[in-house]
C-alpha cells in the first residue's frame, strides 16, 4: 500500500466514523432535551417508545421522513433547497479539525504509525477555520429565511444574520486571549499547552474570556437566551416556518451538531480538550498506548457531554432576550470587555513571559 | 404616590445588573427542580377516579333490567346542543311510557348536566366516563344499549344528586 492511499483511506473512514457519530449524537442530544427539559418542568418526558423513551429520536425521524414536504409556490425551490443543506454540511464541517483525543500508535504492515484521533487535528489554523466555518453557518439560516418568501421567515433569516455579525466579534476576540497563551493557531498546540493537570487548562488564565466565549458560543448557536431568530411567540418559527419533513429535520440536525460543535470548541479552548485533568505521566502509560487515547477520548467526551447538558440546561431556565438587549449587550458590554481582556492579556504576557 | 424608580433596570442592584449571579442563581431553581418528584400519571395504566361531582359521559339509569325514563322528552328539549333525541312509545308497565329510541349524539354534547338537572325520574345521570374516543360520526350517536348502565354502578352521583342538587 503506497503512502498515499494509506492517507486517503484513513481519512476517508474517519471522515465515515465522524459523520455517523455526530448524526447519532444529534438524536442522543434531542432524547437529552426532552427528558432534561422535562424534569426541569416537573415532568416525566418521553417514556413510551422503548426503555425510558430511549428509541424516541428514531421515531421523530422516522415521523419526519414519513410528512408531505412541502415547499411554498413562492418560494425561490433551488435555495429553499439549498438552505438546509448547506447548515448541515457546514456543521459537520467543522469536525474535520476537532481532535477526539491524543494519537495511538498502531503497526500497519511492519510499519509503526501515529494515528491521530480526529480527521485533521494539527492543521495550523484550527481556530481559524473553526471561526469560519461558524460564521458561513449563518448563510444556511439567512437563505432559509430569505427563499421562502415569507415575512416571519425573512425577519428570521435577518436576525440571525444580525445576531451572528455581533455576536462573531466577541467571540473572536475572546479566543484571542487563548491564542495568546498558547502562541498558536492549531488545536492541538493549544491543547497541547494546557496539558499536565486542570490547573494548566485556559479557564484559570482567561475567565474573563470563557465567560464572553461561552455567552457568544449560546448566540452563534442559536440557542435560548438568545435563539431570537426562531422566537416561536413572535415569528412562528422564524426561518424555518416554511420548512416540514426531513427538510426542518435537517435544520434540527444542524442546530443540535452547531451545539456538540461549541461544546467541544468550549472544552478545547478552555478546559483542555482530551487533557486529563492531571499528569497523564502519573500513570504510567506511555504516549500513543491505546489505553491512554482511550481515556483521554473519556476525558474529552466527559467535557463534551457537561457542555452540551448545561446548554440545555440553560435553554429551559432562562427568558429569551429581547432584541434591542442582544444588541446592546453584544455591543455596548461583551465587546469592550473582550478588548480589554485581549490588551490584558497582551501586557501580561508581555511582563511576564519577557 | 411619588415612585422615582419606575423601571426594572433602575431598581436592580450593581450585581443583579450584572446578569452573571443572577443566571447562576436560575440555574440552581432549575436544577433544585430536576431532582424533585414528579407527579405525572401514567395515564392508560393509571387512570384517575373521579368523584361524585364529575359530569362525564351523560348515562341511562337501569332499573332492574329496565330504564326508568319515562320519555317525558325534558332533556332533548332542554339540551343547549340538540345532542339528545327521544321518542316515545306506550308500554303495559306502571309508568306506561318508556323511551322507543333514545339517542345521545356524543360530537354534539357539551356535558352541561342540564338534562340529569331537569330530569324528574332520575333516569338520566351524568356518569364518571371520561376518555370517549370515536373513529367516525356514526360510532358518536349512542344508541339505548350503549347508554343503560346498571343503578348500583351510579351510587356516588345519585348521593351527590340527592345531597346537592
Amino acid at each position: 500500500m503506497s503512502e498515499l492511499q494509506f492517507v486517503l483511506l484513513e481519512a476517508g473512514l474517519k471522515a465515515f466514523i465522524i459523520v455517523n457519530i455526530i448524526l447519532v449524537l444529534a438524536s442522543v442530544e434531542v432524547y437529552l432535551e426532552r427528558k432534561i427539559s422535562a424534569w426541569i418542568q416537573n415532568r416525566v418526558g418521553p417514556n413510551r417508545v422503548g426503555p425510558f423513551g430511549l428509541l424516541q429520536p428514531i421515531a421523530d425521524v422516522v415521523k419526519l421522513f414519513m410528512k408531505e414536504d412541502l415547499v411554498p409556490d413562492a418560494a425561490h425551490k433551488g435555495f429553499h433547497r439549498l438552505a438546509p443543506l448547506l447548515s448541515l454540511a457546514i456543521a459537520i464541517a467543522v469536525y474535520a479539525v476537532i481532535p477526539y483525543s491524543s494519537y495511538t500508535n498502531v503497526e500497519i504492515a511492519g510499519t509503526v504509525r501515529q494515528i491521530h484521533w480526529g480527521l485533521a487535528p494539527d492543521i495550523n489554523i484550527g481556530v481559524l477555520f473553526i471561526l469560519a466555518m461558524t460564521s458561513i453557518g449563518v448563510y444556511g439560516i439567512t437563505l432559509a429565511g430569505w427563499s421562502s418568501n415569507s415575512k416571519y421567515s425573512l425577519l428570521g433569516g435577518l436576525r440571525s444574520a444580525a445576531q451572528m455579525i455581533s455576536y462573531e466579534l466577541a467571540m473572536g476576540l475572546s479566543l484571542m486571549g487563548v491564542i495568546l497563551i498558547a502562541g498558536s493557531l492549531s488545536i492541538n498546540e493549544i491543547i497541547l499547552n494546557q496539558g499536565g493537570g486542570f490547573w494548566k487548562w485556559n479557564i484559570l488564565y482567561q475567565p474573563v474570556g470563557f465567560f464572553i466565549f461561552l455567552t457568544s458560543a449560546f448566540a452563534e448557536t442559536n440557542r435560548a437566551p438568545f435563539d431570537l431568530p426562531e422566537a416561536e411567540p413572535e415569528l412562528v418559527g422564524g426561518f424555518n416556518t416554511e420548512y416540514s419533513g426531513m427538510k426542518f429535520g435537517t435544520f434540527f440536525l444542524a442546530e443540535y451538531a452547531n451545539m456538540a460543535t461549541a461544546s467541544a470548541f468550549i472544552s478545547i479552548m478552555y478546559f483542555g480538550g482530551w487533557q486529563l485533568p492531571f499528569d497523564h505521566a502519573l500513570l504510567g502509560l506511555e504516549d500513543g498506548s491505546l489505553l491512554l487515547s482511550l481515556l483521554q477520548f473519556g476525558a474529552f467526551a466527559t467535557k463534551v457531554g457537561f457542555w452540551i447538558v448545561f446548554f440545555i440546561w440553560v435553554r429551559w431556565s432562562i427568558p429569551r432576550f429581547r432584541y434591542d438587549q442582544l444588541m446592546n449587550l453584544g455591543w455596548k458590554i461583551m465587546l469592550p470587555i473582550a478588548i480589554v481582556n485581549v490588551l490584558v492579556t497582551a501586557i501580561l504576557i508581555a511582563i511576564f513571559d519577557m | 404616590m411619588n415612585n422615582t424608580q419606575n423601571t426594572e433596570a433602575e431598581r436592580m442592584t450593581f450585581w443583579e445588573r450584572m446578569y452573571l449571579p443572577e443566571i447562576a442563581k436560575g440555574l440552581g431553581i432549575t436544577l433544585k427542580q430536576l431532582f424533585k418528584p414528579k407527579f405525572t400519571r401514567q395515564y392508560p395504566e393509571e387512570r384517575w377516579e373521579p368523584t361524585g361531582s364529575y359530569r362525564g359521559r351523560p348515562v341511562l339509569v337501569e332499573e332492574e333490567g329496565q330504564e326508568r325514563c319515562v320519555a317525558c322528552g325534558l332533556c332533548s328539549r332542554v339540551c343547549p346542543a340538540l345532542a339528545i333525541e327521544v321518542q316515545a312509545g306506550e308500554t303495559d308497565r306502571d309508568k306506561e311510557r318508556y323511551p322507543e329510541l333514545f339517542e345521545i349524539n356524543m360530537l354534539r354534547c357539551i356535558y352541561c348536566g342540564f338534562c340529569e338537572e331537569v330530569c324528574p325520574e332520575e333516569a338520566i345521570v351524568m356518569s364518571k366516563d371520561y376518555d370517549i374516543v370515536f373513529t367516525n360520526q356514526e360510532d358518536a350517536i349512542l344508541g339505548k344499549e350503549e347508554l343503560l348502565v346498571p343503578v348500583h354502578k351510579l351510587q356516588d352521583r345519585l348521593e351527590f344528586l340527592r345531597q346537592y342538587k
